[in-house]
């Protein structure tokens, strides 16, 4: 019983990671057809400058609440910044070209930009723990619990209805929609789908950043994070299907309540099992779980 | 008579006239060639996740070391200039990439840069692909921080050293001080990450355990991914087991995240943690790392080392220049670096370059002392070195407000390391026959 319960909350907690994560990646693809290696920057960015703004406020002596969301604040103001020179500055001057040479942007982009964390904060690894240890914890059923983890798996629900609903009911989330649909047609009804892709691409940035701001306290903040990050939101995304919300939300719950009962039951498989889910996916849905194939304009 | 008297005044302004010509020759030459420097490719990571924990303090060590040899300021018996009298030209290279990159890396300092020397590699990975290129290229190489055993193991090597002790000790040293400290331990558990470093370490430990505890049970046996980062379901399923005491080989990133994450659910409550590389991360931690931890520092270096007037120095240049006290992958460099200095001023002749073999030939078996104790290459055909090592239980003092090592026990090199010509596993494997700890 008190295994099954672990399985469940610490499955819960591995997808909340996974669906910050792979949230933001999948809208970009989603609106604008780009798998943005640079993802993985966004959130080393994120996670370095909210290692910066733990260390201001610790050294300020501010309540670890106002500190919380400063950390959050100035990791999405440099994904805001970032995402306006990467979609102003370079990703403009190659749209309408063939996706693999997107694709190798973004990816030179991403190997830039390890090297400017090195030029920005040098590499050295950075320790932002105090929100999650002033969080404190909490006795659940027998298994203790870190109040941290709750509240990032409070934070992935609140972002995953906030996306329901941007989308379902606001205009932007309408015309967002038109767009991911038939981005021509939309064009033709008057559509500014220039301004959707910038506005997108900043969100998506801005939510890659939120990864590593709220994923900060709990890791080291160090060189490379990027990488291991964005394998993992590729997955996710692969299993909920490119560009699917709903499918980054299935995804990241399928893989981690799949690895932490690995981790329980056979941690033999722990490596194994995320990467063999997307495999059994692929196999049956190609396209993931909530895309279906889509017939290919001449 | 005139003559004569001509033919003496000709012949002493020609002795003058000679001997100003000479003079001024003379004067006009430069002064006798300075021996030509001593070439040396330094390799560490410098970029990527391993650069912080040990790149970094590796380069760093190499680089205050390199600046007292060329100076002359280190300590007898190292207090000649450079090598040999030859000042030292240091390239240090990023050890960052596939084992593919750091090959070409290898080749290029020792085919296009013509180093007499190349010191580096952190990775067991990287070693293992540099090591057969070396003897390839009759490359005289110093591997300096990497672990595993295999490299003098599996092919006996001619240009390949390594001064700093293999992962074997770790290991069997960490076996020996927790059954000292937990008389009444039943089962333990391990967190080691899912590569060679940390299956290796596992399994070393668990031979260990099973020769000197046979009833002793080993409980959960994790192996998350390198770098996961998130370890959730891991400190969860520590939480629900029934493990008195926990091994991990976790170092950096890996292991501060998992401090983090598991202090706030309280695991060290629980059980104890061993952590065999632990030292490199004190200073770092501070209080954050858990009083009670059992620290290993993969030798007796940093806080575990003796208190010796060479291990005084290492830490006085090291502290003055870097702010921050000396880990153990500084200490595996500077031993490098002194055990290479030795040979190469052994095998030297006046004025004459020795040659790789004549250095290779210098360094087999060579003994010294160093910063983290008495170095005595034993293994490997004199290749492999062997030194004491040193487990403490960390303290953070709360008046100092330091890092404290305290109830150190020390091992001597023959308690904890395999006798020459037995492989390392095989060793445990048959009860660590041979052993001599006392």
């Amino acid at each position: 019983m008190l295994t099954s319960f672990a399985i469940l909350t610490d499955g819960l907690v591995y997808a909340a990671y996974l669906f910050i994560v792979a949230i933001g990646l999948t809208l970009i693809f989603g609106v604008m057809k780009i798998l943005n290696v640079a993802h993985g920057s966004f959130y080393a960015f994120g996670a370095y400058g909210a290692a910066t703004a733990v260390g201001i406020y610790a050294n300020a002596d501010w309540p670890a609440a106002l500190g919380f969301l400063f950390m959050l604040v100035l990791a999405m103001t440099i994904g805001l910044v970032m995402g306006i020179i990467l979609e102003r500055g370079l990703l403009r001057q190659v749209y309408g070209k063939d996706e693999v040479i997107t694709v190798l942007v973004t990816y030179a982009t991403f190997l830039i930009l390890e090297d400017v964390i090195v030029l920005l904060w040098g590499p050295q690894s950075y320790a932002a723990y105090q929100p999650m240890v002033s969080a404190g914890n909490i006795e659940i059923g027998g298994l203790v619990l870190s109040n941290y983890d709750i509240l990032l798996v409070a934070i992935a629900a609140a972002l995953a209805l906030l996306a329901y609903w941007s989308l379902k009911f606001t205009r932007y989330g309408w015309l967002l929609t038109t767009v991911i649909f038939d981005r021509e047609t939309a064009a033709a009804f008057g559509v500014n789908v220039t301004l959707i892709y910038t506005v997108t691409f900043i969100i998506g940035a801005m939510l890659g950043a939120l990864g590593g701001a709220v994923m900060a306290p709990k890791i080291a903040v160090t060189l490379g994070i990027g990488v291991e990050v964005i394998v993992l939101a590729f997955a996710v995304v692969a299993i909920g299907g490119m560009g699917s919300i709903e499918g980054a939300l299935i995804g990241a719950l399928i893989v981690g309540i799949c690895r932490a009962a690995a981790v329980h039951l056979v941690p033999q498989l722990e490596l194994f099992v995320i990467y063999g889910v997307m495999a059994l996916v692929l196999v049956v849905r190609p396209y993931g779980l909530f895309v279906r194939a889509q017939p290919r304009k001449i | 008579m005139l003559q004569s008297r001509r033919r003496i005044r000709y012949a002493l302004a020609g002795s003058a006239v000679a001997t100003a010509v000479i003079a001024s020759a003379q004067a006009q030459q430069p002064a006798a060639p300075a021996a030509a420097p001593v070439k040396l490719g330094i390799v560490s990571f410098l970029t990527g996740p391993a650069a912080s924990p040990f790149g970094i303090p590796g380069r760093n060590g190499a680089e205050i070391v390199i600046e007292a040899f060329n100076s002359g300021k280190a300590p007898p018996p190292f207090d000649k200039v450079g090598l040999g009298g030859a000042k030292i030209e240091a390239k240090f290279v990023d050890e960052a990439g596939s084992a593919a990159n750091v090959v070409t890396e290898y080749r290029n300092l020792v085919q296009r840069d013509q180093v007499d020397a190349v010191i580096g590699y952190v990775s067991s990975g990287s070693c293992l692909a540099v090591t057969p290129v070396a003897e390839e290229l009759k490359a005289l190489t110093v591997l300096y921080d990497c672990g595993t055993p295999r490299i003098f193991e599996e092919k006996a090597r001619t240009y390949v050293f390594r001064v700093s002790p293999h992962a074997t000790m770790d290991n069997v040293a960490a076996a020996r001080y927790l059954l000292a400290k937990k008389k009444n331990l039943t089962s333990y558990s391990g967190l080691n990450q899912n590569y060679a470093w940390g299956q290796d370490s596992w399994r070393d430990f668990v031979g260990a355990m099973k020769a000197l505890a046979p009833t002793v049970e080993a409980d959960k046996v994790l192996f998350p991914k390198l770098f996961a980062g998130e370890y959730g379901a891991e400190v969860s399923t520590l939480l629900t087991s029934k493990s008195q005491a926990l091994h991990t080989s976790f170092y950096d990133g890996d292991l501060e995240a998992f401090v983090y994450q598991e202090q706030t659910r309280g695991l060290d409550k629980r059980m104890t943690m061993i952590m065999t590389t632990g030292e490199a991360a004190i200073w770092r931690l501070r209080d954050k790392l858990p009083d009670g931890t059992i620290i290993g520092g993969r030798g007796a270096n940093g806080p575990l080392a003796a208190d010796t007037p060479i291990n005084k120095w290492f830490q006085k240049i090291y502290t003055d220049r870097y702010n921050i006290p000396p880990t153990y992958p500084a200490y595996q460099m500077a031993q490098s670096l002194l055990g290479l200095k030795l040979a190469y001023e052994k095998a030297a002749k006046p004025g004459v370059k020795p040659t790789a073999d004549e250095v290779a030939a210098a360094f087999k078996g060579i003994e010294f002392e160093g910063p983290a104790g008495h170095v005595k290459m034993a293994l490997g055909d004199g290749h492999q070195g062997i030194t004491e090592t040193a487990y403490g239980i960390y303290r953070f003092n709360k008046q100092s407000r330091e890092p404290e090592i305290v109830d150190i026990v020390r091992y001597p090199a023959e308690c904890v390391n395999p006798p020459a010509g037995v492989d390392a596993d095989k060793w445990i494997e048959e009860g660590m026959k041979g052993a001599k700890c006392n």
